[in-house]
């Protein structure tokens, strides 16, 4: 039923104008994802950052409150971006993606990812300490970290995926 | 000139090269930790960017960001030129043939001479300025030439793959 939703839904978008002009224009395609992957640039770089100190490993030297301030809004600020950039690649290709069993996977680490980075950040917020205040927050925190680094690793990995696995 | 074109057949023909060619698996997962590594060297170097340019991390001093963040772009950019030489490898007189391959190359090297001599010039002047939000005007040139040849590392990466894609 999902998967007759969707491929009428991407039978539909394929026809539109603005999907046309998106196969047919031919730099379209290349530039949309070069902006895809300065947004994932950014994200890697923010949430290595902020998982790093997380785990104590980078960026001691400046509170873990700050570390967060710093990095967690570019995540979301790039997020945004990923999405707009990522509608603009569905909307050419619709069933490449949305049929794609890869895709579905991405988007539910992605879901993951992003849970998990509020989890970490908001507790921060009311109080700055609230990770070292006990050992086992600690250890919840490298935890978290660990995870969150496997987590959109795995993501980028699952969208580089997507243009490999057939959808039939 | 013949002399590269027998070492990019010669290229061509090694065991491994073949093997990445024609396996199914091999040749997308190289892609996948070369566009991790990518990532990972655009994502530190823009943390270290923004500082110079004074619109990121300004409370924190010049040197102690450069610390932090460059182990992580020199590993990432290690392991960015291993996994890129592997995918040029499979099939080597093909990628040689195209131009935005030599434009990326111009740009990392670009990127590179920028990062020398600011480090040169950087060495003794750093101490006086590096904890000021706003760095002096050669500071903030390297740090802008720098984020403009990454984004165009990136941008000329992807075109190679595009460009390569529809080959037959």
């Amino acid at each position: 039923m999902m998967r007759e939703t969707l491929a009428a839904f991407s039978a539909w978008l394929e026809l539109t104008p603005f999907s046309r002009t998106l196969q047919t224009v031919e730099w379209a395609i290349p530039a949309v994802q070069t902006v895809h992957i300065l947004a994932i640039a950014a994200v890697m770089g923010s949430m290595l950052l902020f998982n790093l100190r997380l785990l104590g490993l980078r960026g001691t030297d400046v509170p873990l409150a700050r570390v967060s301030k710093r990095f967690v809004p570019v995540i979301w600020g790039s997020v945004l971006v990923l999405l707009a950039s990522g509608a603009v690649m569905i909307a050419a290709e619709p069933a490449r993606s949305l049929l794609n069993p890869v895709f579905q996977l991405k988007m539910a680490l992605l879901l993951t990812a992003l849970a998990l980075t509020t989890a970490a950040e908001r507790p921060l917020r009311r109080r700055p300490g609230y990770w070292s205040d006990t050992v086992v927050r600690g250890r919840v925190a490298r935890l978290f970290a660990t995870l969150s680094i496997g987590l959109w690793v795995a993501i980028l990995c699952a969208g580089r995926w997507i243009a490999y696995v057939a959808v039939h | 000139m013949l002399h590269v074109r027998g070492w990019l057949d010669w290229l061509y023909a090694t065991g491994w090269a073949s093997a990445i060619r024609e396996n199914e698996y091999a040749f997308p997962w190289i892609e996948c930790v070369h566009v991790l590594a990518i990532t990972l060297v655009v994502g530190s170097i823009s943390i270290v960017d923004l500082r110079l340019l004074g619109l990121a991390s300004r409370d924190r001093p010049v040197g102690r960001v450069l610390r932090d963040v460059l182990p992580i772009t020199w590993a990432a950019f290690g392991l960015a030129a291993t996994s890129g030489f592997l995918l040029f490898a499979s099939n080597a007189p093909a990628y040689a043939r195209n131009p935005f391959l030599l434009v990326k190359f111009g740009l990392i090297l670009l990127a590179g001479l920028n990062m020398v001599v600011f480090h040169w010039w950087a060495r003794h002047s750093l101490q006086q300025w590096e904890a000021s939000p706003l760095p002096p005007l050669r500071a903030k040139l390297a740090g802008a030439v720098s984020l403009l040849c990454w984004i165009g590392v990136v941008a000329a990466g992807r075109w190679i793959g595009f460009t390569m894609m529809s080959r037959p």
